[in-house]
């Protein structure tokens, strides 16, 4: 069996092609979603990725959210589809209210295109699932917007509920609770700023994104084979 | 001739009476404004063009060259990579985010117009003193600016250079490179052919902004007049990266679905330059609807319509049948596209009132390119430059601490490209902060190679106006030389160039000189280096307040890798092992020139002596030799940088922290050779068990081999002459930029 993932073209998205090929080259069957559709068709699994849907005028994600495709990710994610946002596609999501809290500008008031070390918080996401809590990747961030906020009673919910997934081990952007990355209550929808697509390679650096997107292409199968038997 | 409007356009009284005479008439006023954009320095080049002839442009690789809006290699493999340098350094000096926003997009548009897929950028950066408030709002605003756009209109930025000098003070040199890769079966030529075929107007819609932009901006100096300098501003055009990102989207799908037969960026001189070039370079005419082209405000008069510089627009010639499909397109990606001209065998550009309606303009389209001035203007070489050579440096008395001296010209330069995202396609192997950027040649709509079956590209951007004002031609020659060192050092054999050639003011004959000699330098060292020129840009009239820059040429050197298997070893050093300096080393022992040095010129504000001799031979051996020991497969070498700014002293030092690894050398006599920027000599760190293997490589292809001491501890250690400790080293590296621009240093570091 191999993942079928739907990456999610925006106008103005541009790490669509990198999340097709790193996925590819994990054995997935990555393809292009575009973002007029109102179906998804058949896949194991969405990838919203990054880049600056609609320009992030207005606020990154304000626009994007509105998208028709948007419909059928909400549809896919409620009913357990794993749906995993990247940078510019967790902010989407939060926008979308499909994850909680919000990204606003980086302390510093500049944007980051480095190489940073995430620690891997908790496995009970799409994305951290089978990956061992407490051990620690390198993966670039490349984002101005990229400081997560949410209010007091949000941040109990998420680590009371191990939502919490990734975790920046040298904060680089002010994040609230140096989070990098967090999920929804069922696990299934993930938000996170680094890019693993970008740390899957040794040629350009680090491999520690496979370990990530592995992790997703195996909860893709898992959730398509419960999803077949339902 | 009425009035003085020729003059307010920018057009001298004999241009004036050369238009009449073409057109056997008076222009009228939109016709005069069309021939004042075309006409300009900006556009037409005609106090270059006669010295330009004088490069080398021609290679096997080569499949264009100089004249069409990029340069293209052939990479192998069906792949070509298109090559391109702008400068937009006026409108950078009054707007800077925004000026260098549409620096970015600009030079976008002449990659993509070629049929390629925009794959990288690169910005060499010259502001003024970072203690003056005006050149630190300009320098911060220009990294903003290429962050903001660059960032959002999705292509990585992988390198540039910034440097700091007074004589950039109220005009600062805001270069851009763009290279694209495309299927050598895509190359398209920015043409019309025929009749009847119709010129589609693609993107953004046309406002009163920039108008003006090449003539009144860009090809006259700054006055000391604020007011009159504040009054530009409108002629500073404004970005949208949305636009520019759909617009490539759009555009690279039409060249893939073969719906275009010509397409042209609208980039300087707007429309008129876009529908006479397009129409001149296919020996046709074409008829221009002023009334079609969608605007931004009411009350347009057609010259500003034809004039406006208003960015992120496309013009595609295409024939009637494939019209429909080509406006599906681009409202597939939101990109408006009117049909705005039609093809006509007349060789006219004539603009009508409405296709029925009345001719407002009507001339012969090539008179706009072809028969601007030439102008062969006097030059002189300027008269205190005997005494300036004859001023030696190594009469400067030996500094107090050399250690110091060296920490001082550390710069890490990461608080710039961290701002930039350069590791967008997956190419980047070695990232900015390199001796040159190394990226795989690959990028979306080309096929992505196996793991097996990559190849590589190199790219470094080069100048050095402390060289050049010394010696214009011996400094070019040592730009050229450095630049296609810094591609060996990542493994790549330098194949092509491209310049942009920064002076200052053509009018004035010491200027002029300068630009004949660095032209005459260039050609030298490409000639004997074999690296063609496909490419350039000439900005002139850098100058303020009537003093002009110091002579910058800048290159843009690309580089092929034919197997890319591993990253190169970059600025390394390994504890234990051996440092050698390999190529001109004879210079340890004799006293070295450190004239044109940064020692000389930054820490003693010395600004004279000879510039030291190049041998072009020795360099080019030096040069496959760097590039076989980088890229062999076995890992010979653990680390590698070339001495250039700063000398022996800054190459290892460099190397040092950014591994974080120490040194001891020995054998450097004094702080002439440990600052002086001799050229041709590269430092490698390599492991004992490749040393013989390393010697016996660099003695074959007939280099000098000196070892200088090992990678060791947490010393910078000199014998005799530096001792500082790593972490000091590392602190004032990565303080230095951020402290003299007065920004924060994030936690990220």
């Amino acid at each position: 069996m191999t993942a079928r993932i739907g990456v999610v073209l925006f106008p103005g998205s541009n790490c669509e092609h990198d999340v097709v090929e790193a996925v590819n080259a994990l054995g997935g069957d990555a393809h292009i979603v575009w973002h007029d559709d109102r179906s998804l068709g058949t896949v194991d699994a969405v990838v919203l990725p990054g880049g600056f849907a609609h320009g992030d005028y207005l606020r990154p994600g304000a626009l994007a959210r509105f998208s028709p495709i948007m419909g059928a990710v909400e549809a896919f994610a409620a009913g357990g589809g794993p749906v995993v946002g990247i940078c510019n596609g967790f902010q989407v999501l939060t926008e979308a209210h499909l994850l909680p809290g919000a990204l606003q500008k980086n302390r510093g008031l500049t944007f980051l295109c480095t190489t940073v070390e995430v620690e891997v918080f908790s496995d009970r996401s799409v994305l951290t699932s089978g990956v061992e809590v407490g051990s620690r990747l390198r993966i670039p961030i490349n984002h101005f917007e990229g400081s997560y906020i949410c209010d007091q009673s949000t941040l109990d919910e998420l680590r009371a509920e191990g939502r919490i997934i990734l975790r920046y081990v040298d904060n680089p952007n002010g994040s609230l609770a140096d989070i990098a990355g967090i999920a929804n209550a069922a696990g299934n929808v993930v938000g996170l700023m680094p890019h693993p697509e970008r740390a899957a390679d040794a040629l350009f650096g680090s491999t520690d994104g496979r370990i990530l997107l592995g992790a997703l292409l195996r909860s893709a199968l898992a959730w398509s084979a419960v999803a077949a038997g339902s | 001739m009425e009035g003085e409007i020729h003059r307010a356009l920018g057009l001298t009284d004999d241009e004036a009476v050369q238009i009449e005479r073409l057109l056997g008439r008076q222009p009228n006023h939109l016709e005069l404004a069309m021939y004042s954009v075309m006409w300009s320095e900006h556009c037409s080049y005609k106090s270059s063009r006669v010295h330009l002839k004088r490069l080398p442009t021609e290679g096997q690789r080569v499949l264009v060259g100089p004249g069409e809006n990029a340069g293209v290699v052939d990479a192998g493999g069906g792949l070509a990579i298109a090559l391109r340098i702008e400068s937009h350094n006026h409108p950078s000096a009054i707007e800077p985010y925004q000026g260098a926003a549409t620096g970015v997009g600009g030079i976008l548009r002449d990659i993509f117009t070629m049929g390629a897929r925009p794959i990288a950028l690169m910005d060499p950066l010259r502001f003024g003193s970072p203690k003056d408030p005006r050149s630190r709002w300009i320098a911060t605003g220009v990294i903003s600016g290429i962050s903001g756009y660059g960032n959002s209109v999705g292509v990585p930025t992988v390198g540039g250079e910034i440097v700091f000098d007074e004589c950039y003070a109220d005009n600062p040199l805001v270069n851009v490179l763009c290279c694209g890769v495309l299927p050598v079966d895509r190359l398209v030529l920015g043409r019309a052919s025929g009749v009847g075929n119709l010129a589609v107007l693609l993107g953004s819609t046309t406002g009163r902004d920039g108008i003006g932009g090449v003539s009144v901006l860009a090809s006259a100096g700054f006055s000391d007049d604020a007011g009159a300098e504040e009054a530009k501003r409108p002629n500073v055009q404004v970005g949208d990266p949305f636009e520019e990102k759909r617009l490539i989207e759009a555009c690279l799908q039409l060249l893939d679905e073969s719906l275009v037969i010509g397409i042209q960026d609208l980039g300087g001189a707007g429309l008129t330059c876009a529908t006479s070039e397009t129409a001149s370079r296919g020996g046709v005419g074409m008829d221009v609807d002023v009334t079609a082209v969608p605007r931004r405000e009411p009350g347009m008069e057609p010259w500003e319509v034809m004039t406006s510089e208003s960015q992120e627009r496309m013009l595609a010639i295409v024939t009637p049948e494939a019209c429909d499909r080509v406006l599906d397109v681009c409202r597939s990606w939101e990109v408006r596209a009117t049909v705005v001209g039609r093809v006509t065998e007349s060789g006219r550009l004539r603009i009508v009132d409405g296709w029925d309606g009345k001719v407002l303009a009507d001339v012969p389209a090539a008179t706009l390119h072809e028969d601007a001035p030439v102008y062969n203007r006097a030059m002189a070489r300027p008269a205190g430059l005997d005494a300036r050579q004859a001023d030696d440096p190594s009469r400067l008395p030996s500094p107090p601490d050399v250690g110091s001296d060296l920490l001082a010209l550390l710069v890490d330069p990461s608080w710039v490209y961290r701002q930039y995202d350069h590791q967008l396609f997956l190419n980047t192997v070695v990232a900015p902060g390199g001796d040159a950027a190394l990226l795989r040649l690959a990028g979306p709509g080309v096929p992505t190679p196996t793991p097996d079956d990559r190849r590589g590209l190199a790219l470094s951007t080069d100048g050095n106006a402390r060289w050049c004002s010394l010696d214009p031609r011996a400094g070019t020659a040592l730009v050229v030389a450095e630049s296609a060192l810094n591609v060996a050092c990542v493994g790549a054999d330098p194949v092509a160039l491209v310049n942009c050639l920064n002076f200052g003011n053509p009018e004035h004959p010491e200027v002029m000189w300068q630009l004949s000699e660095a032209i005459d330098g260039m050609a030298d060292a490409c000639r004997a280096l074999g690296i063609p020129v496909i490419g350039g840009n000439v900005s002139l009239y850098n100058e303020s307040r009537g003093v002009d820059i110091d002579p910058t040429p800048v290159v843009g050197t690309l580089g092929l890798v034919e197997h890319l298997r591993r990253r190169p070893p970059g600025l390394n050093l390994v504890d234990g092992s051996s440092i050698i300096m390999v190529g001109a080393v004879g210079s340890l022992a004799a006293a070295p020139s450190l004239a044109g040095s940064r020692w000389a010129v930054e820490l003693n504000d010395h600004r004279g002596g000879r510039l030291p001799d190049l041998d072009f031979v020795l360099h080019a051996r030096l040069l496959s030799l760097v590039a076989d020991l980088v890229g062999d497969s076995s890992g010979l070498v653990d680390g590698v940088h070339d001495v250039s700014e700063g000398g022996l002293g800054l190459a290892l030092a460099e190397m040092a922290v950014n591994s974080g690894v120490g040194f001891m050398v020995r054998g450097v006599v004094d702080h002439a050779a440990l600052f002086g920027e001799e050229p041709s000599r590269v430092v490698f760190s390599v492991p004992d068990r490749s040393l013989a293997e390393v010697r016996r490589r660099v003695e074959s292809a007939a280099l000098g081999f000196v070892e200088l001491g090992r990678g060791f501890g947490d010393r910078l250690f000199i014998e005799g002459l530096v001792d500082v400790n790593l972490a000091e080293a590392v602190d004032a590296w990565r303080s230095w930029l951020p402290a003299a621009l007065g920004v924060e240093l994030s936690t990220a570091d």
